[in-house]
């Protein structure tokens, strides 16, 4: 393991991260960054691998609290310092939530393959859409009638699937298809002690 | 769609298979004629040429993935093909395609649902001088207006042969307005060699060292150090020596006619007029070097030239000018093969087209060990342009010091070069190095109004109304040969946006920062194309162009920035006129993508839209 996989304590925290930031009256005089995330057209396998960091979320969890996040189920995203963004944008609710992080957000972070490039969801931009809901719902084992669901309330399709940066600005990537706990932990703590985040080739070399 | 049975494909391939034997460097020349009669290369048929050439199947599928004019799909009995330069564009090219499609009831890039016909783009197939041009089943058509694609809906649609379309269709002018020492002083077929003979190889190497010639390909090495090293290379295979100086002449010499590079067209007008002097410069360059076989490495999209340059080798050996003994000479024996490309623009860097002659993708090699010691099979090569060989005939028969008193002191003799765009008289222009960009302005009469030039195709220099006094010269403007001009009010940026998308489509995809960087930059061109673009994508755009720069594998990539960074140089309002005043814009229109799912479902609610 290289020494940027050792599970030492954080090192000093942000100053004085986000201010303006909603903050959570629970925490004192030092006030926690506060971070969201999401996962798009993904598989969680980021978030999966953000829970890879394992012990080091103890260390984690006192210097930053969660808003919009699978650990909280907090439906909305408020005011943030960091937004984690998982996976492609592959229907018109995937827009809303974006920009909802976007806009609340003072750092949006593109984290795996699919928030980056599209990854395996935008293996569907070869096939035409029509010929998509054709082969669900109108042929074998299709719903029943052969219908296209309409109902308003399911997010619409875009014709393809694309990388966040296509919709709204992006402040980091961070490749990985998932990145490792390592280099998730190794990006935050960078983040969170004011540094350019910066991996080493250890990190980003997947074979 | 046609179906082929097994039995069907075997028979269609046992004679091709015949014809070329057993070496698989014929494998591509073999592809091309099946893809000829089956209009495509069928997975059974694949399965029979690996068997035949005993080597795995996936080398074979390799091979057809990477030629563009190879494909594993039907494409249509009739397969026409748009010249997509950005000459034939500035022409109409893309309203007389869709004038087309529409006639024929088909998409762009589509095959028709009956199989019938597919039409697409490709790149320059070398015809810039007499657009709108399209190739049909690999003939070149010129000169394209919409009378003449109401003929050619028409052929189609009575299913007539391309063979026996009307001849006018096909007719290709060589348009020669300057005429100097290569094509305006005939030499008598022959002259060089028997010249080359009486003086002796050595010293014919002494004066094409004397003359300074340099390599017209565009790099300008000089061609008698690559002769030269080239005669003294020592090929081992094995641990034992199987050629070396004097002794067994397993060298080669091939001529690089994989004219790509957009808007170039000489060495077409070479080959059709001039032949005999290229192969005559061929022969000199083997009896220099000691080779006993060459090849003329023509791209695909000159095939229509195949059959009459083949005559000409056929004359030459009645003559004694090929082949065994030649002039009677016992111990010189040399002989030219044709081989085809297949559509690949990468092909025209010499270690890939080394490795497209011998049958595999054209994927470049790294270097050292150059051609010149590790070329084809491994053995000695020497890889010139067309126009190079020319040269070298000439300079065989009247000396060398003639020669260097034409042009500069760093680029002696003539240099041909291919005039297009908007101009009244576009063509061959053939000058003395030296001359001034406005002097070959005037000449082919751009009238002043013009307002920027493209030195060497895609791959060269941008250069604006104030550098128009700069000289064509090694010192100053070194080019393959290419001078696309565009006069004033031309969108430059779509000029600069045809090339990104020119390489990205003909990087090998071998290393990334090629294969991934070209395609980003095609991207963001057409973001800023269609509206989208911002103050960021600059940016993005110089940071690309130094990676495609300094991390590419070879000259493709390396040189793939240089159109977008030239123009964000030199005519930086042409871009900021059509970038937003945002901060930010997405890429796409977000609303307009959800459209093909509002039309499948059925639904416009607000959530429908965004």
């Amino acid at each position: 393991m290289s020494e940027n996989s050792d599970r030492s304590p954080l090192p000093n925290p942000l100053p004085q991260a986000g201010e303006g930031a909603a903050v959570s009256p629970a925490c004192d005089a030092l006030k926690k960054t506060r971070i969201a995330t999401c996962s798009l057209a993904g598989c969680f396998g980021c978030h999966m691998s953000f829970l890879d960091i394992d012990e080091r979320l103890f260390g984690l969890i006192e210097l930053v609290e969660f808003d919009r996040s699978p650990l909280t189920d907090i439906k909305h995203c408020g005011p943030c310092d960091i937004g984690l963004v998982e996976g492609g944008v592959c229907n018109a609710e995937n827009v809303h939530v974006l920009k909802e992080f976007r806009k609340n957000c003072k750092v949006l972070v593109a984290i795996g393959a699919c928030a980056i490039n599209g990854g395996v969801p935008a293996m569907r931009n070869n096939i035409d859409l029509w010929d998509c809901f054709q082969e669900v719902y109108c042929y074998e084992g299709g719903l029943e009638c052969g219908q296209i669901p309409n109902d308003p309330e399911l997010p619409l399709p875009f014709d393809k699937v694309h990388p966040i940066y296509e919709v709204v600005k992006v402040d980091y990537f961070l490749p990985g298809c998932p990145p490792s706990g390592d280099a998730i932990w190794n990006f935050l703590t960078d983040l969170l002690s004011g540094r350019e985040p910066k991996l080493d080739y250890e990190m980003l070399h997947f074979d | 769609m046609q179906q082929f049975e097994f039995s069907d494909i075997s028979r269609i391939l046992t004679p091709i298979l015949a014809r070329h034997g057993g070496d698989a460097s014929r494998l591509l020349q073999v592809l091309l004629e099946v893809q000829d009669v089956c209009h495509f290369i069928p997975s059974k048929a694949i399965d029979l040429i690996a068997a035949h050439f005993g080597v795995p199947r996936v080398n074979v599928e390799g091979v057809v993935g990477f030629y563009s004019f190879l494909s594993t799909h039907p494409v249509g009995e009739y397969r026409l093909l748009f010249s997509g330069n950005i000459t034939d564009q500035m022409l109409g090219k893309d309203e007389l395609m869709q004038y087309l499609c529409n006639k024929l009831w088909v998409e762009p890039g589509k095959v028709s649902e009956d199989g019938l016909v597919s039409i697409a783009s490709t790149s320059c197939t070398g015809m810039c001088d007499q657009g709108p041009a399209a190739l049909i089943n690999g003939w070149p058509l010129t000169k394209l207006d919409h009378n003449r694609l109401d003929l050619i809906a028409e052929l189609i649609r009575s299913r007539k042969p391309v063979a026996d379309w009307p001849a006018m269709l096909f007719e290709v002018a060589d348009n020669i307005h300057r005429g100097d020492v290569l094509l305006g002083q005939p030499s008598e077929p022959g002259a060089a060699i028997r010249a080359t003979l009486a003086r002796g190889a050595k010293e014919t190497l002494a004066e094409v060292d004397k003359s300074n010639l340099r390599g017209r390909g565009g790099a300008g090495f000089k061609t008698a150090s690559k002769w030269s090293f080239c005669h003294a290379a020592i090929a081992e295979e094995e641990g034992g020596i199987i050629c070396d100086v004097g002794g067994h002449p397993e060298r080669f010499i091939v001529c690089n006619a994989d004219e790509g590079e957009p808007g170039t067209f000489k060495d077409r007008v070479l080959l059709n007029s001039y032949a005999d002097l290229v192969f005559e410069g061929m022969t000199v360059g083997a009896r220099v070097v000691g080779a006993s076989k060459g090849f003329l490495y023509l791209r695909g999209e000159y095939r229509y030239l195949l059959q009459q340059l083949e005559a000409v080798l056929k004359r030459r050996r009645e003559a004694g000018l090929l082949g065994e003994n030649i002039l009677g000479q016992t111990d010189f024996s040399f002989d030219i093969e044709i081989h085809l490309g297949a559509g690949a623009y990468i092909c025209g860097e010499e270690s890939a087209l080394i490795e497209s002659l011998e049958g595999k993708r054209g994927r470049p090699r790294n270097r050292p060990p150059f051609p010149v010691t590790y070329g084809y099979k491994g053995r000695p090569t020497v890889v010139d342009n067309v126009e190079t060989f020319a040269c070298a005939a000439k300079i065989a028969e009247k000396g060398g010091a003639w020669f260097a008193a034409i042009g500069t002191a760093q680029s002696t003799g003539t240099k041909l070069i291919s005039v297009s765009g908007d101009v009244a008289r576009p063509g061959i222009y053939e000058y003395p190095f030296g001359v001034t960009v406005s002097q070959i302005l005037d000449d082919c009469g751009a009238e002043g109004r013009s307002y920027a030039v493209q030195v060497s195709g895609p791959s060269g220099t941008t250069i604006s109304w104030k550098e128009f006094e700069r000289k064509i010269a090694f010192e100053d403007l070194p080019t393959a040969g290419a001078l696309m001009v565009f006069r004033r009010k031309r969108d430059l940026f779509q000029a600069a946006q045809n090339f990104a998308d020119f390489f990205a489509h003909e990087s090998c995809g071998f290393c990334t920062p090629c294969r991934v960087g070209t395609e980003l930059q095609k991207k963001i061109m057409s973001k800023i194309a269609s509206g989208y673009g911002t103050a960021s994508d600059l940016e993005e755009l110089k940071r690309l162009g130094h990676i495609l720069k300094t991390m590419s594998h070879c000259g493709l990539g390396s040189s793939a920035a240089n159109p977008v960074l030239d123009i964000l140089e030199k005519f930086p309002d042409m871009v900021e006129s059509k970038l937003k005043a945002f901060a930010f814009k997405p890429a796409f229109d977000l609303d307009g993508a959800l459209a093909t799912a509002r039309t499948i479902t059925g639904r416009d609610d607000d959530w429908a839209h965004l």
